[in-house]
């Protein structure tokens, strides 16, 4: 079969996915009086489309901020005012001002998801698509299950079609962005940065120009983005933060300035090596890595974390699925689970179960992960040579990863099952979503481990390149 | 004998699949490292096929919460009734409109599956409870489904091994048994009607394969017993019993033939035909037997045959009557515009057929029951006739089912739509064999298909449809398509028009009407558009397969002499 007819399937698949997780329910429904994230989106459409520009990010009469705010960057907000202008068209009632809080009807549902449904086409997919395509080195087929296992990704697609937002769009232009780069890669020179710099400038200033007729405007909207007073996580996520406050009640016993202050410093502590790394060595792989590495350095030293931040670490390592397709999956999995307290409020437990067994399938499918568990499939080769002669039990490592997998997979499912079926001890209510909580936290802290030594370890990349070239 | 044109075939059961040449292909081919042909067979034993039944399986499983036909409610009624009631009263219970209409081994089935949907949801089980749909029950019935075609996928399998696998060294991708597993298994039809419109055609058809599986592989009684135990299930499958009756007399009870291939009536076995006897009357027995003692065998029959529903369902199945009755409207209309016709003497009903049941002939006579009878006899008897006088194997026998099938949903009284899988599903196994079967699979799948567009007209349920029909059919092309590279196109320009047309044809059906002022004028043209033209693709699969099939057996005969 030819490569297009493949990727055509692939994509046919996902998309069928994407839509039957839309039938099911989504954040907040028939939950008033602050109902959910859907809500959310829905008022931002009215917002945008009743209010002028200039009383966006203000609390007013018509604006209660208070009530699902704007706290998104300008260009989310021209979003929903163009779907507003379409939401228009079909039903005014949808958008009116004050009159629409908290509208909710089966039309209503099946507009809002289609909006989803075709940003996701428009703008994440065939950056998926473009991107596999360009994979060097890769058989047709390698890079169509790639392909195949990034568009069935389960976290993007349940928090996207199922709990609702339009994470794909944002994930989606960053894709594009490290396409483009990946592409001009090797030509990457002073020029080339230049021109990167004023087009990122040039598309900032698009986006803000608007709000530039007074420095107050500007600054409101930096305050609404830059929620400081929000604390130092919130709800139940799986970063460092919040796992540790099992043990010891950060949030009660520092200032939220030297909260803040002390996760700045862990990221950025955290972050450095790779960076340096990137610095010294660049290279189109440790740029991917190191993608992953900062990424999951701010999920889980960075202040406000929400659990669905997790999806910005999930992007870069879909990207590198092809490469370490085991710890890859066994990272998305992982980041699924992590959610899986939000998706069970959300009432996606059955959509849950479904994604993440055919995304597990899939994966095990296309790239047979559990025959790749060597210490060269995980790209752990000269870490190895370097650290067997210190630790010789080591050596039958394959096995021991895989059963490693086997166990967190088990681990999880048993979590999940316990939280979806039994009912906490009173005293405990929230019981559950800790133990989701730090388990995935625990796994992450390995998972950051583990792609800081490939990265720091990998002495093939730039200088072999060079000699091929 | 056996000509040696036949591509099937028979690989003992139980032997593994022929192991994938992928997984000790030279190292270049491995390079790629995640190859997905090498990465899926793994150890060779063919793990892509457990991937892809469980894939299917978790789709189904995304399409729980989808909308649910009356069908629905049909099967939760029967739970009731047969979860509450004795025996006795099974085929007398009438408290909703939906009464039991299936033979006793279906009934029976609903009475296991009651014992365990009490745990799900008791109130289902109340009779009176009518259109009761909790999630525990929608839950329930779902899962039974899903659950169910646990057997399908064991046929699908055993089809699987019954095609030879004589690309040994190809892809994966390319190889007939694989294709054969992703048409059967992923199969559009079956995942919409069973799945988001509601039914358990699933685990039949899955009897079905398996008998057929059974016969490609010689086991004659198990695929007999199979057969007869299906027929108890659903009756709907006695349209295909011919083919069994008498490939079975044929090659099964006359064990050998003459040199030239005709009858020799002194190698027929009569133990082999009291054997068959004895399973059919045995099986039959099990089934009927309690109602014959009850005396209610008349009011079981008179409900498995309800005769008094119209010609054709509320929508026309895309058959020969379909055709039939555009032509009389068409005449109709053309009649009373030149006043040939008197349009006092039209009643009202005529023109708004279509939606009701019972359609009145304006122009051409009115069909009876019997006359559907005899038509559907004389369309099933050639392709009889052949398999008799021209036995041609297992493959001849599956060809003859695929006419009977055919030839009675195209003639038969009050056929469902859904009835077009009777013959795409056992289609399947041939257009993996054969460019030019292909072809026919191709026509006959895709119109098939898409008549089922009309089963689902919810909104949300809209993208799924496309999506899912677009899946199949950009994979049953392309795969078809790289298995026959060498024979030329499968599809002729003027095929290859009709089938493209069915794009614009769903756009103005789904989009354009419903936005332009016809819609209330005119409620039915979509339907009827949708029927009548998918009547003519499957009337010309039917022809072209009847005519592949009686023109082969006449080059086999020219070979024998």
């Amino acid at each position: 079969m030819d490569k297009w007819s493949l990727m055509t399937i692939a994509v046919l698949l996902g998309l069928t996915v994407r839509w039957t997780v839309s039938l099911g329910s989504y954040s907040g429904a028939g939950k008033p009086p602050m109902y959910g994230d859907y809500e959310a989106q829905r008022h931002w459409q009215e917002v945008t489309y009743n209010l002028p520009i200039n009383q966006w990010y203000f609390n007013t009469s018509d604006n209660n901020l208070q009530y699902w705010g704007l706290d998104y960057p300008p260009l989310t907000a021209y979003h929903s005012l163009l779907c507003a202008c379409i939401a228009k068209l079909i039903n005014p009632d949808w958008i009116g001002l004050h009159t629409s809080r908290g509208y909710e009807s089966q039309p209503h549902k099946l507009f809002m998801r289609a909006t989803v449904f075709i940003a996701d086409l428009l703008v994440y997919i065939p950056a998926v698509i473009m991107y596999c395509c360009y994979l060097k080195e890769t058989s047709t087929k390698k890079k169509v299950s790639t392909a195949l296992c990034v568009l069935l990704y389960p976290g993007l697609i349940l928090i996207d079609h199922g709990h609702f937002q339009y994470n794909s769009v944002s994930l989606g232009f960053a894709l594009w962005g490290v396409l483009f780069l990946s592409n001009n890669w090797d030509l990457l020179g002073l020029v080339l940065l230049i021109k990167i710099a004023v087009t990122v400038v040039a598309a900032f200033a698009m986006c803000w120009l608007p709000f530039c007729t007074e420095a107050e405007q500007i600054l409101q909207v930096l305050r609404r983005l830059f929620a400081i007073d929000r604390g130092l996580f919130e709800d139940k996520v799986a970063n460092i933060w919040c796992s540790l406050s099992v043990l010891i009640k950060i949030k009660n016993i520092i200032s939220p300035q030297t909260q803040l202050k002390l996760s700045f410093a862990f990221t950025f502590l955290s972050l450095l090596p790779a960076c340096i790394k990137l610095t010294l060595q660049p290279s189109l792989r440790g740029f991917k890595f190191a993608l992953v590495s900062c990424a999951l350095s701010f999920f889980l030293f960075s202040f406000q974390v929400h659990e669905k931040s997790v999806l910005l670490v999930s992007l870069p390592v879909c990207l590198i699925i092809n490469e370490i397709p085991f710890m890859a999956t066994w990272f998305l999995l992982v980041s699924t689970f992590s959610m899986l307290p939000l998706l069970l409020k959300d009432g996606l437990l059955l959509a849950y179960i479904g994604t993440t067994l055919a995304f597990l399938t899939v994966c095990t499918a296309s790239f047979s992960i559990f025959e790749k568990t060597s210490a060269e499939d995980l790209q752990l080769k000269s870490f190895s040579l370097s650290i067997w002669g210190y630790i010789p039990w080591l050596k039958p490592f394959p096995k021991i990863v895989k059963s490693l997998f086997l166990v967190s997979i088990t681990l999880m499912g048993v979590l999940s099952l316990i939280s979806a079926t039994l009912n906490p001890p009173q005293k405990l209510p929230d019981l559950f979503p800790i133990f989701v909580s730090v388990v995935s936290c625990l796994h992450f802290l390995i998972f950051l481990m583990y792609f800081n030594i490939v990265l720091l370890w990998d002495s093939r990349n730039s200088r072999n390149q060079k000699k091929t070239n | 004998m056996r000509p040696a044109t036949a591509a099937f075939r028979t690989v003992p059961a139980g032997s593994p699949l022929p192991v994938c040449a992928c997984a000790v292909a030279p190292q270049r081919f491995c390079q790629g490292g995640c190859d997905m042909a090498v990465a899926a067979t793994g150890g060779g034993s063919g793990g892509w096929f457990p991937a892809l039944a469980l894939g299917v399986s978790l789709l189904k499983c995304l399409l729980i919460p989808t909308y649910h036909s009356t069908d629905f409610e049909v099967h939760r009624n029967w739970l009731a009734i047969t979860h509450n009631l004795p025996v006795s009263q099974w085929y007398y219970e009438a408290t909703s409109e939906w009464t039991l209409d299936y033979p006793p081994f279906f009934a029976w089935f609903e009475c296991a599956l009651s014992h365990i949907a009490k745990y799900f949801d008791p109130e289902m089980l109340v009779i009176q409870n009518l259109n009761y749909a909790s999630y525990a029950t929608v839950l329930f019935q779902r899962l039974s489904v899903i659950l169910t075609d646990t057997l399908f996928i064991y046929a699908v399998r055993e089809c699987c091994r019954c095609v030879s696998g004589k690309r040994i060294g190809k892809d994966l991708l390319e190889k007939p048994m694989f294709v054969l597993a992703v048409l059967l298994l992923w199969n559009f039809g079956l995942l919409i009607v069973d799945h988001i419109h509601f039914q358990y055609n699933g685990f039949l058809f899955g009897l079905m394969l398996l008998s057929v599986a059974r016969l490609f592989q010689e086991r004659h009684l198990e695929g007999a017993a199979l057969f007869a135990v299906l027929l108890h299930f659903k009756h709907i499958y006695i349209y295909v019993a011919p083919a069994y009756g008498v490939y079975l007399l044929r090659s099964y009870c006359l064990t050998e033939n003459k040199a030239d291939g005709s009858l020799k009536w002194s190698s027929f076995s009569f133990l082999r035909i009291t054997l068959l006897g004895l399973i059919v009357c045995l099986v039959s027995a099990l089934s009927l037997g309690p109602f014959i003692v009850l005396g209610q065998l008349p009011q079981l029959i008179s409900r498995l045959f309800p005769f008094k529903r119209g010609l054709c369902h509320a929508y026309w199945a895309p058959n020969f009557w379909a055709l039939y009755n555009a032509v009389d409207k068409a005449l109709a209309v053309i009649g009373v515009k030149y006043k040939f016709l008197d349009p006092e003497k039209m009643q009202k009903a005529a023109m708004t057929g279509g939606l009701v049941q019972e359609f009145q002939h304006t122009v051409l006579p009115s069909v009876t029951p019997f006359a559907t009878l005899i038509c559907t006899v004389v369309s099933i008897l050639p392709s009889v006739f052949c398999l008799w006088f021209k036995p041609q194997g297992p493959r001849g026998f599956l060809q003859c089912l695929i006419l009977c099938a055919l030839s009675s949903f195209m003639f038969g009284w009050h056929v469902h739509e859904k009835a077009i899988l009777l013959a795409i599903l056992p289609l399947s196994l041939l257009s993996v064999q054969r460019a030019k079967d292909a072809g026919l699979y191709l026509i006959l799948t895709t119109t098939g298909h898409f008549s089922l567009f009309p089963l689902l007209f919810t909104a949300p349920e809209l993208p799924i449809k496309i999506l899912l029909m677009l899946l199949f059919t950009v994979y049953s092309f392309s795969s078809l398509r790289t298995l026959f590279r060498k024979n030329g196109p499968l599809l002729n320009w003027l095929e290859i028009l009709y089938l493209t047309a069915l794009v614009p044809l769903e756009i103005f059906c789904e989009i354009v009407f419903p936005l332009s002022p016809w819609k209330l004028k005119l409620p039915f043209i979509p339907l009827l558009l949708t029927s009548v033209y998918c009547a003519l693709g499957i009337t010309y699969a039917w022809l072209k397969l009847y005519v592949s099939v009686l023109t082969e057996s006449a080059t086999v005969r020219q070979k024998v002499e």
